[in-house]
């Protein structure tokens, strides 16, 4: 009880409502306290009012910046090629193609790779090894895109070029997508850094997804005489399915914003290329380059609508895969 | 639940008892194959930074200015105060908010205003990183007619907000509720409970989240390169441009002189070194947390 009494008073409080001297009159208030619950609920949700409004603001503050080149260049900025700084003319067809390749390519390499280690990790895995290699996944997470970038440039880029390179031209060179020089840099090598990267985000959600599944599915499909991966494949992917679709969203959305790594190693050049051996370029990139050395306004604007495109895919991206990751969840019913 | 249809194909002839064995044990070994393809490019990773970086790990790294061009020596003690300047910016404006939102979340909100933050919380969570930098440049950069340590303390506070507010959250959630039913059976009031009890009660585990979003402001470089900026010199000064080792490591990794690269590795190692040791900590301190209430 004296504890309770001696509890300080925060200064939560000094925002709203309780006029000064208001310690004795709160301590004497009836259970309910109404104006320092009022003052307590209106800060918080403050706070939480906030939330709200950072997106919105990044909306309408990057709308603004990028008013100049929305009227100039209209809907032609996302099909124009040209991206002449000198000439002022600004198209961003390459860096929209660049990404959305070098994005694709990363979904293409990770999610098979993603979604099998998932199912290791909530399924297959001894249980011993399962925190351990969970956490090592995390570290994967964990380590900074700028050092991706750094050991992209060192070690897999010269790996690309010396030997996988030159295998998939030798055997696959006459088809445009494979053909050109081996250069290393370019946007097979952006696919392969982003692959690395998202596979945690895909791996993690995957697992969270499948653990959701009642452990009844799984009984029931070994009491029928599943093997393992019956089990797997009929009695928990099909339940699960929506649930990893949303995982493999939020690793695209992961990718097709990742900035550092991809500028490092994906050759930085503003041309649409059919072959995934050429160099490219990425929205991110280009906005990372160039963004601090624009010297003019439109130039700036035409960034900054680089910018609002990529806020406003995230956005979208975003809404769908929560959306279907938190029906997977619901419908599972906390039964797991 | 209700019965699968697929159970049913179980039970048709299938190809054979042993047929359906060989391909269990085919995908249970494909399966576990990933795992050690997604492990072989971490630990390529931490070996080859590790032996690039360790050489030039010495106590000049973490005091002095970077050297010129050609001269060997010198360090990235600007860039190291830099970032943890920048973190603290960042936590000083972050974690009000972020709390405050999680507590909002898990405490006050209700309805489907509550639904709509939640929502919105994880969104902000997935807004690309250099958006946030562009954002804050031409809100912040742009008013001040200047890069600043506090644009980028910005631009990191709302790279962290999102992770800071879920864990929050969540952590609230695992109180249990006899807790609060003790402090109001007591005639503590709701709000003094929320902050005293609750909050208090999960403080540890917020913690855990505040390290891991740390640790992941830590690495950013993408929000800083046009808020922060950089600085070749020691600055403490919040309203001028500020080093941070990750933009520093951009910087040298990008050049052609061996000198920088080879203090961008040792930098690298520094990086990776704290961002591990703030995830195993977290790590450790969760599970340890969640030790006695679950299993």
């Amino acid at each position: 009880m004296s504890q309770v009494e001696e509890l300080p008073v925060p200064e939560v409080t000094s925002d709203r409502a309780t006029p000064a001297g208001s310690r004795d009159a709160m301590r004497a208030a009836p259970i309910g306290s109404p104006t320092g619950d009022r003052a307590f609920r209106g800060v918080m949700t403050l706070f939480g009012l906030t939330i709200l409004a950072v997106p919105a603001m990044m909306v309408a503050q990057l709308v603004r910046t990028s008013q100049l080149s929305l009227a100039k260049f209209g809907l032609s900025f996302l099909t124009s090629s040209t991206w002449d700084p000198v000439h002022q003319q600004f198209g961003a067809w390459p860096f929209i193609y660049g990404t959305v390749l070098s994005s694709l390519l990363a979904l293409v390499i990770a999610v098979p790779v993603s979604i099998g280690l998932a199912i290791f990790l909530s399924d297959l895995a001894p249980s011993r090894l399962r925190k351990p290699l969970g956490f090592l996944v995390e570290l994967l997470a964990a380590i900074p895109s700028v050092v991706y970038g750094f050991w992209g440039i060192f070690v897999l880029v010269p790996a690309l070029r010396e030997s996988v390179e030159p295998l998939i031209i030798k055997y696959l060179g006459s088809i445009p997508f494979f053909e050109g020089p081996p250069l290393g840099f370019g946007m097979l090598a952006a696919g392969v850094i982003l692959a690395i990267m998202i596979v945690p985000t895909i791996t993690s959600i995957t697992r969270e997804v499948l653990k959701a599944v009642p452990d009844t599915h799984r009984e029931a499909a070994i009491g029928l005489g599943a093997t393992p991966w019956d089990t797997i494949r009929y009695a928990v992917l099909p339940a699960a399915r929506s649930g990893i679709v949303g995982a493999i969203i939020l690793g695209l959305n992961r990718a097709l914003g990742e900035t550092m790594a991809v500028t490092m190693v994906i050759g930085n050049r503003p041309k649409a290329a059919a072959s995934i051996l050429a160099p490219g370029y990425s929205m991110a990139s280009v906005i990372a380059n160039e963004f601090a050395e624009a010297d003019s306004d439109l130039y700036l604007s035409a960034l900054a609508e680089m910018a609002l495109l990529l806020l406003c895919v995230a956005l979208v991206m975003n809404l769908m895969a929560r959306w279907l990751v938190a029906m997977t969840k619901n419908r599972m019913g906390g039964t797991a | 639940m209700s019965a699968t249809p697929a159970a049913h194909r179980l039970l048709e002839p299938g190809p054979g008892d042993r047929a359906r064995h060989l391909r269990s044990r085919f995908f249970t070994v494909l399966c576990t194959l990933s795992a050690v393809v997604v492990l072989a490019p971490l630990f390529s990773i931490v070996l080859y930074v590790i032996k690039r970086g360790l050489a030039g790990v010495s106590i000049a790294f973490f005091t002095r200015l970077p050297a010129p061009v050609g001269e060997t020596g010198g360090g990235m003690g600007n860039a190291v105060v830099g970032t943890l300047v920048l973190i603290a910016i960042a936590c000083a404006i972050g974690l009000p908010i972020g709390v405050g939102a999680g507590v909002y979340l898990a405490e006050v909100g209700r309805g489907r205003l509550r639904t709509v933050i939640r929502f919105t919380a994880d969104v902000l969570g997935g807004v690309p990183s250099i958006t946030v930098g562009v954002f804050v440049y031409s809100l912040v950069v742009v008013a001040m007619h200047r890069f600043s340590a506090l644009a980028g303390g910005i631009a990191l506070a709302l790279v962290m907000i999102p992770t800071v507010t879920r864990t929050t959250e969540e952590l609230l959630r695992l109180v249990p509720p006899q807790l609060r039913e003790a402090a109001l059976g007591l005639g503590v009031p709701a709000w003094r409970s929320s902050i005293f009890i609750v909050l208090r009660t999960a403080l540890p585990g917020i913690a855990t989240g505040v390290m891991l979003a740390v640790a992941r402001i830590a690495g950013e470089t993408a929000p800083l390169i046009f808020t922060a900026f950089n600085n070749r010199y020691w600055s403490f000064a919040v309203d001028k441009p500020m080093a941070s080792l990750p933009v520093q490591i951009l910087t040298y990794a990008t050049s052609p002189y061996k000198d920088w690269q080879d203090q961008a590795w040792t930098g690298a190692l520094v990086l990776i070194v704290v961002v591990f040791f703030l995830n195993l900590t977290a790590r450790i301190a969760a599970s340890r947390a969640m030790g006695g209430s679950r299993r």
